[in-house]
């Protein structure tokens, strides 16, 4: 049993159905990130979370507690929204305590829980303005204090960092981090920003079209992702696809694509055997991630895993501290991340190191990952 | 000919703004002289007025006719003075205006934070109340008023002019209520907030502008509406305007016109104190709307 439990959701609007048939469930402790598209229903399972939004089927509960018909100031939760839901009449103080006095604690209480969460996110000089006077920054941590100070078994995030700018957004991502680490509180968190999930999770819910498509720790779902979907929504650049004949030998599972230079790519995908030899001769989809096509002398070579490819250069793109080198697999774009001062420019062939046990086989008419 | 313009454009300027101002400073002394003339003969003995006079100031200053418009002039049969009738007013405007006015703020609450199947429908009906003409009204009213038992009586005034102004309350609430942030309200229904709570404690403290232009609208209108004054008070519960008419369109005896002039101005006085004093808070409010991020 986990601490928080979603059984067999389901969300309709009207006739439409949001989201279906969704089940996740979070450990104690554990940071549950649900990442997404917009419109994929990771706001509307956050809301019923919370109590916001009412459950057309299925089961929620926190704490081996059912809490379908439980109002959500009686679940135990906090949440810190989007645009920080900061109560304008009210000071910061005020803000951070409004719940606790809706749950009438008393003042002696309030204002010691006040100061110590207060003290935790550094904000005790701004305890009596109003949030108008706050910058966004400032206003992100009252509305974390206001979370903190109820103590609550499950804390809801709905895109806290998305009105934030770049650097404090960043600033920001590693307080929230460092916080969960500290006090080891149970979180779920939504958020379009893949990075942001990758980041900050214990777990990723990656979720399309209302529903999850792969729940998994950050490592799983970036280097086995289920599907084309959870693919190419991890990571950037995003994992490149290309299509390519499957075939066997006695040694192993192949997938061979044309390159940009008109040689064959035969990449090794399988072992003899497993599920990928069902597909020979037919096409599928194969995935790897530009970090996986490297220069020759930027590659790691002690894994054995690597294949050379030439390949003809369409495009270079320096981004600093790497390289973005773009090439033809299959037909299609794909890109090779490479040292910055490789020698590498556009129109030239040149060699690339391919670690082929990266490479991920789908198939390309149902996008799932053969396995 | 451009060039010549554009070098003495600040001259220009300077003498067009002048100008601008002269004109503005004659429209409002224009506008200005109905009243001043009123308060110049309010002050003024009868005598004086009756010489043909009527710019000049008084050669005599007398607040006799300001008394008697207050405690002695003749309304109707009694010669009791406007003044009951302004306490009148009070009595009905005060319950009305903050009546209508929570009715309206809550329903804006209501039709924008707690949606419900038909909830476009019903404030299509309520908006609607606010086009019907009073007079179609009258009939029915005096009607429901009396199996109420409200006829003739200030509780009866205030519920009419309640419900004539729950129509516009809640538009303007309905509007204002619109763009506070949804979001809002489910952080203190999370906190533990009920429905009632968050009224009193989230909404309506951070309706301060839209109280303001509510109160004067609401003011204004049941302060100055004559006809359902006339129409559904008696004797003891007539308002302000009602007994003003009476004061000055009594058929007997001598026509006071300094009299009227000052009972006249008593009866407007409140409107524009109303003005005078909420206008700022009004405009202090839009203001507090402006700046925040």
């Amino acid at each position: 049993m986990g601490f928080l439990e979603v059984r067999n959701v389901s969300k309709n609007f009207g006739e439409v159905e949001v989201l279906h048939q969704v089940s996740l469930s979070a450990g104690q402790g554990e940071f549950l990130v649900l990442v997404g598209p917009s419109g994929c229903g990771k706001s509307t399972l956050l809301n019923m979370i919370a109590g916001l939004e009412s459950i057309t089927n299925g089961e929620i509960s926190i704490r081996d507690r059912v809490v379908n018909d439980v109002h959500p100031s009686k679940r135990n939760i906090a949440m810190v929204f989007q645009s920080y839901a900061l109560y304008p009449n009210m000071s910061v103080a005020q803000n951070i305590t409004f719940g606790l006095e809706m749950h009438g604690v008393p003042r002696a209480e309030r204002e010691s829980a006040l100061q110590d969460v207060a003290k935790l996110l550094q904000i005790e000089a701004l305890l009596d303005r109003k949030p108008r006077q706050l910058s966004g920054g400032q206003r992100q941590r009252v509305a974390m204090g206001r979370a903190l100070v109820r103590n609550p078994d499950v804390f809801l995030f709905d895109e806290p960092l998305s009105n934030l700018d770049a650097k404090l957004r960043v600033d920001m991502r590693t307080e929230i981090k460092k916080l969960h680490q500290s006090l080891g509180s149970t979180i779920v968190y939504v958020t379009h920003d893949q990075i942001e999930a990758m980041t900050l999770s214990t777990r990723i819910a990656v979720m399309n079209e209302g529903k999850i498509q792969q729940l998994g720790t950050p490592r799983d779902v970036y280097d086995s992702p289920s599907n084309i979907f959870v693919a190419t929504f991890m990571g950037s650049p995003s994992m490149n696809l290309f299509t390519a004949t499957a075939s066997a030998d006695d040694k192993g599972v192949y997938a061979e694509a044309e390159t940009g230079a008109g040689e064959t790519l035969r990449l090794r995908m399988a072992d003899p055997g497993s599920a990928l030899s069902n597909y020979v001769g037919k096409e599928i989809t194969v995935g790897i991630r530009p970090e996986s096509i490297s220069d020759p002398d930027g590659a790691a070579r002690d894994d054995g895993a690597s294949q050379v490819m030439r390949n003809r250069t369409i495009v270079v793109e320096p981004a600093g501290a790497d390289t973005f080198a773009t090439c033809l697999i299959g037909g299609k774009e794909c890109v090779a991340r490479v040292r910055a001062d490789a020698d590498i420019r556009p129109g030239e062939i040149a060699e690339f190191s391919v670690k082929s046990d990266k490479a991920i086989p789908f198939d390309s008419k149902t996008g799932e990952r053969i396995a | 000919m451009m060039a010549a313009a554009m070098d003495t454009a600040v001259r220009t300027g300077r003498i067009a703004r002048t100008l601008i101002y002269l004109f503005l400073l004659l429209f409002a002394l224009f506008y200005l002289l109905p009243f001043a003339v009123m308060l110049v003969n309010s002050v003024k003995p009868l005598s004086e007025i009756r010489e043909g006079n009527m710019i000049a100031l008084p050669q005599v200053w007398t607040l006799e006719p300001w008394l008697a418009a207050w405690s002695t002039a003749q309304i109707g049969v009694d010669p009791s003075g406007l003044s009951p009738y302004f306490w009148n007013s009070i009595k009905m405007v005060v319950p009305a205006v903050a009546i209508s006015t929570i009715l309206g703020a809550f329903n804006g609450y209501v039709l924008t934070k707690w949606r419900f199947r038909g909830d476009t429908i019903l404030f299509g009906f309520m908006l609607f109340a606010c086009f019907i003409p009073f007079q179609i009204v009258l009939i029915p009213m005096a009607r429901i008023l009396g199996l109420a038992g409200l006829a003739g009586s200030t509780p009866g005034l205030v519920l009419v002019h309640v419900v004539y102004g729950i129509g516009f309350t809640t538009l303007y609430f309905k509007n204002y209520y619109q763009v506070f942030p949804t979001e809002l309200v489910r952080a203190a229904q999370i906190d533990g907030a009920g429905f009632f709570r968050i009224f009193w404690r989230i909404l309506l403290p951070s309706s301060g502008p839209i109280i303001v232009v509510s109160v004067i609208w609401q003011f204004t209108n049941i302060w100055n509406d004559f006809l359902f004054g006339a129409s559904f008070a008696d004797q003891d519960s007539q308002p302000m305007t009602v007994a003003l008419n009476n004061l000055v369109s009594s058929s007997t005896g001598v026509k006071e016109y300094n009299v009227h002039f000052a009972g006249a101005i008593m009866a407007a006085m409140p409107t524009l104190l109303v003005y005078i004093v909420a206008g700022r808070y009004f405009v202090r409010g839009l203001m507090a709307g402006s700046v925040k991020g």
